[in-house]
């Protein structure tokens, strides 16, 4: 059995040559480690910040005073640690910008398949529907979903992923169209495929790359509407994340009082994950598909 | 006008048509259908008599049947009546009139400056990919697009509106104008829009010139192997010549298309520039309806910002035919 495992091609040597073309991108081997040091220290965080550092009412500090040697990033106006705020902040950011995308990609993969599959006049109309979408403006479509939805995450998760599936849709077509176009689908199809079969074991595996590196992508865009929709107040009103903390950073005179120290970490912070996402997600793309590239 | 172009038109303008009615349904949808209740909304925080809620229901025809409810929706929003503000007790429409000149000045002087200056970085950097002007460039924008646009506008204004340290403020750190000066088209009123104009106008203009020289960049660089500039160059064209009259002007269709797609960037953008510096345009407006929420005004927004960009892409796509004469022919 070993032996003849040994002779064959390891199954796992396509991903061992996709991790050495990607250790060559210097952009890519940056971004990725941003967000293996981001998401660690966003899943760490429980273990050294308590409830007590992210509340209000408990808040032992002084009033937005600058850094110190106690509060390295300073505080803010109730007295809370901006450095403990700024890594809480991490959790709801990163868990909605995923989990959003995930809505994204499935629902611009599957209208992008079936479109591409199906052609005709219903592959037309879907593509049609998908134009469509791309013209409208996102955010106020999100702030009026969010606002009718009401606060909270699952209203920003959902206004995310209904405003921005249309470019996973449209790639994720182009592709099946040039998949299909090959000789093995034809082979396929003539050997009795039904359509669940050529879709799900032929189309797919090979759509698959391409949904990876979209999905890449639209994770920092999602952090990025994620963040604007929180800061303007559609947020969960008891979390902690960078679009709150910016929202209650103005909302507590951060501005006009000179605090940058309230008004950077967040920021920064934001801008570093979604650099992280772009330069890991264009890596990818370089490595699978070196022409898009230049 | 010969008969294909009126065709084209005729296409082209009825797309637009059947995409403002989809955009009627969705509002209809959002605004009318998801709302569980909004006898609700509307009276939180009062006591109110089941008489006052009867009344409530049949002054905002909730109990018809509700093909009716959005064919009296459309009809009122075709008219321009687009219902009446909760929070300002004023006409929507009204509103939205009042804060249209704000915006446009905003979003079309930011859009004026980040073309300008953003075509002119692209083609320079797209000419020599990989030289340091060209690494600058993309780095530059590769971080502007990475920023959130309303903590771009944060800092800027905590850093030239407020000052910090030895940076003295600069410019007035929100609003139109300094309130008590005489308006109208006196000049010290012009200066002082134009003053309160710098620093949402720098904002949003960074995060769009970002795009503006990522896509210019790329078009360049595709036009960089074409055979027709090896003939210019045999021609004896110096460098600079190839570039202005033979690169950029093919560089330029595929950039107009990408620009005209991105409108709704622009929107995006309006909406938390103006919220940050108090602007008194519809961005603004947004967000003060976004408060309450203020369901009508917040469904006129959405319907006028949508229906702009439709507009928008409508012309995008009558100006592109005569830009580019393959799709005249076609």
């Amino acid at each position: 059995m070993t032996a003849v495992v040994a002779g064959a091609p390891s199954r796992l040597e396509p991903v061992r040559r996709f991790g050495r073309q990607f250790a060559t991108i210097p952009g890519g081997v940056a971004g990725l480690v941003i967000l293996v040091a981001v998401t660690a220290l966003a899943l760490a965080s429980p273990l050294f910040i308590h409830s007590s550092d992210l509340s209000v009412v408990n808040a032992s500090g002084p009033s937005l005073s600058p850094p110190s040697w106690r509060y390295w990033l300073g505080t803010d106006q109730p007295g809370r640690s901006v450095l403990l705020l700024v890594i809480w902040g991490a959790r709801p950011s990163l868990a909605i910008g995923v989990i959003a995308t995930l809505c994204t990609v499935c629902i611009g993969a599957v209208i992008g398949l079936l479109a591409g599959h199906l052609g005709g006049l219903s592959g037309r109309a879907l593509m049609a529907v998908t134009d469509w979408f791309i013209a409208l403006p996102q955010l106020p479509l999100a702030i009026a979903l969010a606002a009718v939805l009401g606060q909270g995450d699952a209203s920003i998760t959902i206004a995310i992923a209904v405003t921005s599936w249309t470019t996973t849709a449209r790639i994720v077509r182009a592709q099946t169209l040039a998949v299909e176009a090959r000789p093995f689908v034809e082979r396929a199809h003539a050997l009795g495929a039904g359509h669940r079969q050529v879709v799900l074991r032929h189309v797919l595996p090979n759509v698959a790359p391409l949904i990876l590196v979209s999905s890449t992508l639209t994770v920092a865009s999602a952090i990025l509407s994620e963040t604007t929709l929180a800061f303007l107040g559609l947020g969960n009103p008891t979390d902690v994340s960078w679009g709150a903390m910016l929202n209650q950073a103005v909302g507590q005179g951060a501005v006009t009082r000179g605090a940058w120290w309230y008004l950077l970490p967040p920021g920064v912070a934001i801008l570093l994950v979604v650099l992280g996402f772009t330069l890991c997600g264009r890596a990818i793309e370089a490595v699978l598909n070196p022409r898009a590239v230049r | 006008m010969t008969s294909d172009t009126a065709v084209y038109l005729a296409r082209k303008i009825g797309g637009a048509v059947v995409s403002f009615a989809v955009l009627l349904v969705i509002g209809f949808v959002i605004f009318s259908l998801i709302p569980a209740n909004p006898l609700e909304t509307l009276t939180r925080g009062r006591a109110v008599s089941a008489a006052q809620l009867a009344f409530l229901r049949q002054e905002l025809g909730l109990n018809q049947p509700v093909l009716e409810r959005f064919w009296s929706f459309a009809w009122n929003t075709l008219h321009g009546n687009l219902g009446y503000s909760w929070q300002f007790q004023t006409p929507v429409a009204t509103l939205i009139g009042q804060r249209l000149w704000p915006t446009l000045l905003l979003t079309g002087s930011a859009m004026i400056v980040s073309l300008i200056a953003g075509l002119w970085l692209g083609v320079r950097s797209g000419w020599r990919p990989g030289s340091p002007l060209d690494r600058v460039a993309t780095g530059v924008s590769l971080t502007f697009w990475s920023v959130p646009t309303f903590w771009l506008g944060l800092i800027l204004l905590s850093l030239l509106a407020v000052g910090v340290g030895p940076v003295p403020a600069l410019f007035p750190a929100g609003g139109m104008s300094t309130p008590g000066t005489p308006g109208g088209l006196a000049p010290s009123h012009i200066l002082d829009v134009a003053r309160h104009l710098v620093l949402p106008c720098l904002t949003l203009s960074l995060v769009i010139f970002a795009q503006y020289v990522t896509i210019m960049r790329s078009s360049v660089i595709d036009e960089l192997g074409s055979p027709y500039l090896l003939t210019a160059r045999a021609k004896g064209l110096r460098d600079a010549q190839v570039r202005r009259d033979h690169a950029v002007p093919n560089a330029l269709l595929p950039t107009v298309t990408v620009i005209f797609l991105q409108l709704g960037g622009l929107v995006t953008g309006a909406i938390t520039v103006e919220t940050v510096f108090s602007w008194p345009g519809l961005g603004y407006l947004t967000y003060q309806a976004l408060q309450i929420p203020d369901l009508p005004l917040l469904e006129g927004t959405f319907i006028v910002f949508s229906a702009s960009v439709i507009v928008m892409n409508t012309l995008a796509d009558i100006v592109y035919r005569y830009l580019d004469p393959r799709v005249r022919r076609q």
